[in-house]
């Protein structure tokens, strides 16, 4: 028993650091730039996100022996689909206005390549249980990554943390950060400092 | 008459350059990032983007206007132009095939990758929730594929060089693929009043 429950517990603590999907894998990078400059956004989409990982994990864990190979692609596409149109359709009713900042990119879960990546490489291969638990570590990471992006760019670019002020009215917002390409350096710069603290085996 | 052509004109430079689609609106990253170590990948990818892009626009923009909405089934709208998406990949993959084997031969590998290309399925988004008519819909899908192209064959030649400079050694590849990419995107933010 406790040999299971650590490797669960690997299981689900490998995706935060040693193999975050966004600072390790570089997957799934695009709705992490691009909702990540308010830290209510990044919330959002990370829950939603973790959401859809989790579920059609567990949906692809269990079909894993019913769904034909060939078509396996499609089918995966289909289950996330389904997935992303409730989180859609549930940030519409609820929170029509996150809704409409973080706009088109909830639609966009469905190509998030992690989602896609953790179906095919492990939900079709292992039971349901470990399926959740690295569906939920992956999500974590990538979670955790985006609250540590929009840490940095909220504050500086707004002066905001959540909505709220935290850096003094001496602060000039520094929009840079909130634009663009303060995204990528920012995510850039991440990297760098993980893969100096952590470097890669090769 | 002259004012749809300015209209549309405008709509053209302002997919390619302000609203670029890779550095402004963060759409196919991923391929951004993946493919562009090389120009002559950058090309092939991009030419077959242009492609698939314009014509998925047009396709998924069509299935709104005729299926989704007569039948009030908006809310299909994700699946469904993920399938239209996945659908015409193939498709045109399977013609390319038949009729040009020499272009199947530069393209071939790229289009399965299209599927997961978000920028697709961003702009079919976009195309429907800013409520373009038709004819803006296909010049908008086309300047954004060409943005996308723009962008990405741009980068893969700084990339080229990027190899033959000297890098320390925990900066080398993502990061200062990223760093690189920023700063792309900063020169990019200069045409930013060009077209309101």
């Amino acid at each position: 028993m406790a040999e299971a429950t650590e490797k669960g517990f690997r299981l689900l603590t490998r995706g935060l650091i040693k193999d975050n999907p966004t600072f390790r894998m570089v997957l799934g990078i695009c709705s992490t730039l691009a909702v990540s400059n308010r830290m209510t956004n990044s919330l959002a989409m990370s829950l939603g996100t973790t959401f859809v990982i989790v579920s059609s994990s567990l949906s692809v864990s269990l079909l894993r022996n019913y769904i034909p190979k060939r078509v396996r692609m499609a089918v995966y596409t289909v289950i996330i689909a389904t997935f992303v149109v409730c989180v859609d359709l549930y940030l519409k009713a609820f929170y029509p206005l996150i809704s409409k900042q973080i706009g088109p990119y909830v639609g966009l879960i469905i190509t998030n390549c992690i989602i896609m990546g953790r179906c095919e490489s492990f939900a079709s291969g292992n039971k349901p249980g470990p399926s959740i638990l690295d569906g939920l570590g992956v999500g974590m990471g990538y979670s955790f990554s985006l609250i540590l992006i929009s840490a940095i760019r909220e504050p500086l670019g707004f002066g905001t943390m959540m909505g709220y002020q935290v850096l003094g009215s001496w602060w000039t917002p520094w929009i840079l950060m909130v634009m663009p390409p303060g995204a990528f350096l920012v995510l850039g710069l991440y990297i760098w400092v993980l893969r100096t603290i952590y470097p890669e085996k090769k | 008459m002259g004012d749809v052509v300015t209209q549309l004109s405008l709509l053209l430079v302002s997919a390619v350059f302000v609203n670029n689609f890779v550095l402004a609106r963060f759409l196919g990253v991923c391929p951004f990032l993946g493919v562009s170590k090389k120009v002559e990948t950058a090309t092939g990818m991009s030419m077959a983007v242009v492609f698939v892009m314009t014509l998925a626009s047009v396709a998924t923009w069509l299935v709104q206007k005729f299926i989704l909405i007569p039948y009030e089934i908006e809310y299909l709208q994700t699946i469904a132009f993920i399938l239209i998406i996945a659908s015409l990949v193939q498709f045109v993959e399977m013609v390319i095939q038949k009729v040009s084997p020499v272009l199947y031969q530069s393209l071939g590998i790229f289009l399965p990758l299209i599927t997961t290309n978000c920028a697709v399925l961003g702009v079919a988004i976009i195309n429907i929730q800013k409520d373009y008519t038709f004819l803006s819909t296909t010049v908008h899908g086309f300047g954004a594929s060409l943005g996308f192209a723009l962008a990405l064959v741009l980068f893969a030649g700084l990339r080229e060089r990027l190899d033959l400079a000297d890098i320390p050694r925990s900066f080398q590849g993502v990061a200062i693929t990223l760093i690189t990419a920023g700063l792309l995107s900063l020169s990019f933010m200069g045409f930013s009043g060009l077209v309101k």
